[in-house]
């Protein structure tokens, strides 16, 4: 795979988490548990979907098929998405999104990070750009946990169950493949094996604040960034593509 | 490119792009804020503005877009492009001393730190009221009306308040 190639679907991934959780947390939209909280998550989203923008107009810079971002986000099915597994879950309870937020949100920061390295110029600035906003979603979703795990039997049992059901869908935010190993050998990205030993470390530590137990590593469930989705992302696009696919190329 | 033709000068374009006010907080224009980084004038009269937004999806950029083209189209520009750099990231470390003291008349707490300074977990740190100047107050919201924004609650004269986020 050449460097070029491997570069679209890399950011395809990352964008692609972006919207996918974005979306996601949209569904809270009046539905939040307090009017602070529907706002809070409601302004992840934003933040989910002006980073996914910006990487989808980098992604149309790269390809010679005048895509736009927009139609980069609306015009794709199902196969042709990369998130990874997790960020389309259903919500669940708040306790269940917010186990969701950390977990993601404790690796988007590692990644970031790891990216401000980055020798591509453009995918270095969108990530110093990302990492200040991510700043703020990992603060919020650790306070949460903490909370949680501290709080009541029932909060506590809550989170506890959520992270126990979600657990088995981490690992595939660090599957690795052909595009990877391209970018790791021109010095774009890095390897997420050290990014997942990072995780482990940090996700750990809030844990253990948060007096919960770290699920044991079992079953694993893997295949987003091959375009292999749980039964749940073909709902989201329904939703979410609806008005582009009855009305193409309706302008807001 | 003062007086060469009718082509606007550097200064005039800065000039024109302070009179924007920022659609959230119209106490503030646009270069006040930080979000216009630079202002090209090329020979030929072209005009390019290079612009950073604060938040990766703040809606109040596609106002900003719309409204820098029209009031540099309407006071004699004749070609206008829109340059979106995201390096640097915005900072409210570009707000000067001036622009603060804007938000804070207009009821808004300005930012009190360096964007680089750590908050931890649960930081107990209290903001400034902006109505009644002490500090006895509480964070309701890490998040408010816009992204730039938290929510705060003054203990003492019992008046909620926004925060502009040091970022």
């Amino acid at each position: 795979m050449n460097t070029k190639d491997a570069l679209i679907k890399y950011c395809t991934r990352l964008a692609d988490n972006n919207l996918i959780l974005g979306q996601r947390l949209a569904e809270w939209c009046s539905r939040g548990p307090i009017l602070e909280e529907d706002l809070a998550m409601t302004n992840i989203s934003l933040d989910l979907f002006g980073e996914a923008e910006s990487i989808y107009e980098y992604i149309s810079t790269l390809t010679d098929n005048h895509l736009s971002a927009d139609d980069i986000a609306f015009l794709r099915s199902e196969r042709e998405y990369s998130n990874t597994l997790l960020v389309e879950l259903p919500n669940g309870d708040f306790a269940y999104t917010m186990a969701k937020q950390f977990l993601y949100a404790s690796f988007a920061k590692l990644l970031y990070t790891s990216l401000l390295n980055s020798n591509d110029e453009t995918l270095k600035g969108l990530s110093e750009k990302a990492l200040k906003e991510v700043k703020y979603h990992i603060r919020h979703s650790s306070e949460w946990l903490i909370r949680f795990g501290n709080g009541t039997s029932e909060s506590k049992t809550r989170v506890q169950n959520a992270l126990n059901d979600i657990w088995k869908y981490t690992d595939d935010m660090f599957e690795m493949d052909e595009v990877d190993n391209e970018l790791i050998s021109t010095g774009i990205a890095f390897d997420l094996k050290d990014i997942y030993t990072q995780w482990n470390f940090s996700v750990s530590e809030i844990l253990k604040e948060a007096k919960l137990t770290k699920p044991s590593n079992g079953l694993s469930i893997k295949g987003g960034y091959k375009g292999i989705h749980t039964e749940h992302l073909g709902h989201i696009l329904t939703e979410m593509q609806y008005l582009q696919r009855a009305h193409p190329g309706a302008k807001w | 490119m003062v007086g060469n033709g009718n082509y606007i000068s550097e200064h005039k374009i800065w000039d024109l792009l302070s009179q924007i006010p920022d659609p959230d907080i119209p106490v503030i224009n646009i270069t006040e804020l930080g979000i216009v980084r630079q202002v090209i004038v090329d020979d030929f009269g072209k005009i390019t503005v290079v612009i950073t937004p604060s938040y990766s999806g703040c809606p109040a950029m596609s106002v900003f877009k719309e409204e820098i083209k029209n009031k540099l189209l309407e006071n004699g520009a004749t070609s206008v492009d829109l340059k979106i750099e995201l390096s640097p990231p915005w900072t409210t470390d570009w707000l000067s001393d001036v622009t603060k003291n804007k938000l804070k008349k207009y009821g808004i707490a300005p930012p009190e730190e360096h964007s680089s300074d750590f908050i931890g977990l649960f930081s107990n740190k209290k903001v400034t009221c902006p109505h009644c100047n002490q500090n006895e107050t509480k964070l309701t919201s890490q998040f408010g009306s816009t992204p730039c924004k938290s929510l705060w609650f003054c203990n003492l004269c019992h008046q909620p308040f926004e925060y502009f986020k040091c970022h």
